[in-house]
């Protein structure tokens, strides 16, 4: 037993999986230690708030602040508050001056006002521009003028009397510390639609999906050891009907048995638990067809005779004489079956069948909430990418364990 | 032939029988369920109707519909006479069409998507994996972990990231539906380059994800059959290599074509879950609809449906098997 387990640790494919698995497993447990508290907690109003650090504007007003003349502050204003159409509009001023802008990049914020500055002229008005789109200019140019520094906002409260009365001034020149701001929240992968931490989210969904794989893959394993051993071992008709049901549930897609078993059971009664059971229960054939194979050609080993002369039970032959010859295949088909049910629940809650929403996240769930707000097609990535990585590295490292094992008990596949 | 005759006897009397319980389960699995989906039905449609007698009414009207008021063994004899004549009944949430008219519009679109694609996926991941176990070193080292990598990316997540980069960002290909949204379907050069523009993404998230497993599978066999005593033997001998690489393979694929015919349940759910992000007209799509507006009648005909299409598939590939290896006529002959 020792041998075997150094022997499997000294496999790379193995040793890979499993240290993903266990970084994951590891998240799972200690990240909500740093931020406890309930992962479907609304925190934020709106949708799909960008990742990032977010500082309170309250407090920063509040907070006092120190000086610092940073030479590219103004420059880094500048092209943050200068919009794209802004920039689109000053492209249109120059065109219609005459001037040259054959080399000239919008996205280059630095000689885009240089130019500006050099051939802005309020006075002259260029042709066939209506006075509107002169007066937009101006504007534009004024606010270009304030950001550059020297300007100041101005904090007002409402005094005593009903009036506002300046409490505080803001230079462009004023910087505060982010850790002397009463509130900051950083937000590492931003808000889903619903305006939850998505990070918090995903880490308590990854915990919830890898035990509904769990539990699935029990399910499965269990039904499909006990069925394959029976058949195997037993031999006559019951190999026969055992068989006979395992043929007809390996043909009939599991998925669509999935779908027809969640929609019955109604979206009340889907726990995370039940979709778990469900997807064990529509998942253990094959498990039960490579069992009762290695079965057959272990039951007339001459050890399993031997033990039959002696009139052991069938019990205890299967536990001690069949088992342990298949322990390696038991536990390599029951990691499989731990990743086709993670990846299952997944497609399930796609298709609106998984598990009911109010009271724990799953991964499929994010995913599927994800799509119906069109997270994929609005650009927020944050709350459906890293979802997808999380399946696709769990079972990942589920497999790539798979093949580690395999390798070292079928010497043939050795590299 | 008679060892052929027998084979095929054997596998389509197994055909017959496996369609009789999907029959069977499609028809007692949502029966069996302590929800009364009439009754679920009815309160969606009463809404707030309070009037006791005129729920009873409405309930009762729609047992009569769906002939739940008959006893068991009555209805399942007249669902399966309806069947046959591809009547499925009414669909609730696109009401007057007939189930059978909107499964006829999606089954098309299932079928020529995902039949390639799967078809695809596996030549290209086959000869992926042969290549690996042959050539070994660098290719080998480069090819494993990746297609381990893309065989565990689900295929709504590689549907997703497609779908994203070169629909969203790269815009090279539409993100949505089977043809642009302002056509009606007609025989013309314009509506079939739209066709094939819709076709790409839905298309290669498929084909990339079933490339991985195949290649994954198809290497250790093939490093498998590399190491057998025959290769050994004929390389004594003196065979060229390339002649042996020929047998090595043709034993390799057999698995691979039994692989396919267990996984191709697998690979349509999958795929099916795929139809749903890019809006494709197909079955995944309908069935998404029919969930999301409990169009009871419309799942269960789906779900019938996809399984009738499994099933004819690996009945297909079963009879191929039969053909490619002469050890299936031979083990009939003991």
């Amino acid at each position: 037993m020792k041998n075997t387990i150094r022997q499997v640790f000294h496999s790379p494919k193995f040793v890979g999986g499993f240290v993903i698995f266990v970084a994951i497993l590891l998240t799972m447990f200690i990240y909500p230690l740093f931020n406890p508290g309930n992962p479907l907690q609304q925190i934020g109003v709106g949708t799909f708030a960008k990742p990032g650090t977010y500082v309170s504007l309250y407090d920063a007003t509040k907070t006092t602040p120190e000086t610092f003349r940073l030479p590219e502050a103004d420059e880094n204003r500048l092209a943050a508050s200068l919009s794209d159409e802004d920039r689109v509009a000053m492209v249109e001023y120059f065109t219609a001056m005459g001037i040259d802008i054959s080399d000239l990049d919008t996205g280059d914020t630095d000689t885009l006002l240089q130019m500006w500055e050099d051939n802005y002229d309020p006075s002259v008005r260029p042709k066939g521009m209506t006075g509107a789109r002169v007066n937009y200019f101006k504007r534009l140019n004024n606010s270009l003028q304030d950001l550059k520094g020297g300007d100041t906002i101005i904090i007002a409260e409402e005094g005593e009397d009903g009036a506002l009365v300046e409490s505080k001034s803001i230079s462009t020149t004023d910087y505060v510390r982010t850790g002397a701001v009463a509130n900051v929240k950083t937000l590492p992968l931003g808000t889903d639609n619903f305006g939850r931490d998505v990070l918090k989210e995903l880490v308590s969904a990854t915990g919830t999906s890898i035990g509904i794989g769990l539990l699935a893959g029990i399910v499965a394993t269990l039904i499909g050891l006990t069925f394959g051993l029976l058949a195997g071992y037993l031999g006559g008709f019951v190999d026969d009907f055992i068989m006979f049901i395992t043929n007809i549930f390996t043909v009939i897609p599991g998925f669509v048995l999935l779908i027809l078993i969640s929609y019955s059971i109604g979206q009340e009664q889907r726990g995370a638990a039940v979709v778990a059971t469900v997807i064990g229960l529509t998942g253990w054939t094959w498990t039960a067809r490579s069992v009762r194979s290695q079965v057959i050609s272990l039951r007339n080993r001459d050890h399993v005779n031997l033990s039959k002369l002696s009139g052991h039970s069938l019990l205890r032959i299967i536990l001690t004489d069949i088992l342990p010859y298949i322990a390696s295949y038991v536990v390599m088909a029951f990691i499989l079956q731990v990743s086709s049910g993670i990846l299952a629940e997944a497609q399930l809650s796609l298709l609106g069948l998984g598990p009911r929403t109010t009271e724990v996240p799953t991964l499929g769930l994010m995913m599927n909430w994800a799509m119906l707000y069109s997270a994929h097609t609005n650009g927020s990535w944050w709350a459906y990418f890293p979802v997808i990585l999380v399946i696709t590295l769990i079972s990942f490292s589920l497999n790539l364990m798979n093949t580690g094992l395999d390798q070292v008990f079928n010497p043939t596949l050795r590299d | 032939m008679k060892g052929y005759r027998k084979y095929f006897g054997k596998k389509i009397f197994w055909f017959i029988l496996t369609f009789i319980a999907a029959v069977v389960l499609n028809f007692i699995l949502p029966r069996l369920m302590p929800a009364d989906p009439v009754a679920a039905i009815t309160g969606r449609i009463a809404g707030g109707n309070t009037d006791a007698k005129a729920v009873a009414q409405i309930y009762e009207r729609y047992q009569e519909e769906f002939g739940t008021n008959l006893p068991m063994h009555q209805q399942f004899l007249k669902f399966c006479k309806n069947a046959i004549h591809g009547n499925f009944g009414l669909s609730f949430s696109q009401y007057p069409r007939s189930v059978s008219d909107i499964i006829g519009s999606a089954i098309g679109w299932t079928i020529a998507l995902q039949l390639p694609a799967i078809l695809v996926g596996w030549l290209l991941g086959n000869l992926l994996g042969a290549l690996a176990a042959y050539i070994r070193k660098g290719f080998d080292k480069v090819l494993l972990p990746v297609s381990l990598f893309l065989s565990n990316v689900p295929a709504f997540g590689m549907a997703v990231v497609l779908l994203v980069v070169f629909g969203v960002y790269l815009k090279v290909a539409p993100t949505a539906g089977g043809y642009a949204f302002d056509m009606i379907p007609h025989l013309s050069w314009d509506f079939i380059k739209s066709v094939i523009s819709h076709y790409q993404l839905p298309f290669w998230s498929i084909v990339l994800v079933s490339i991985g497993g195949q290649a994954v599978g198809m290497r250790s066999m093939s490093i498998y059959e590399l190491n057998a005593d025959y290769v050994k033997y004929s390389r004594f001998l003196g065979i060229k290599d390339r002649k042996i690489v020929g047998y090595v393979f043709r034993n390799a694929m057999l698995p691979q074509v039994t692989g396919l015919a267990l996984s191709i349940g697998t690979m349509v759910g999958g795929a099916l879950v795929a139809e749903i992000i890019f809006s494709y007209p197909g079955l995944g799509s309908t069935m998404y609809s029919a969930v999301t507006a409990a169009d009871y009648p419309l799942i269960s005909a789906t779900t019938l449906i996809i399984t009738v299409m499994v099933l004819i598939v690996t009945f297909l590939l079963d009879i191929i098997y039969g053909f490619i290896d002469p050890r299936v006529k031979a083990a009939q002959f003991e």
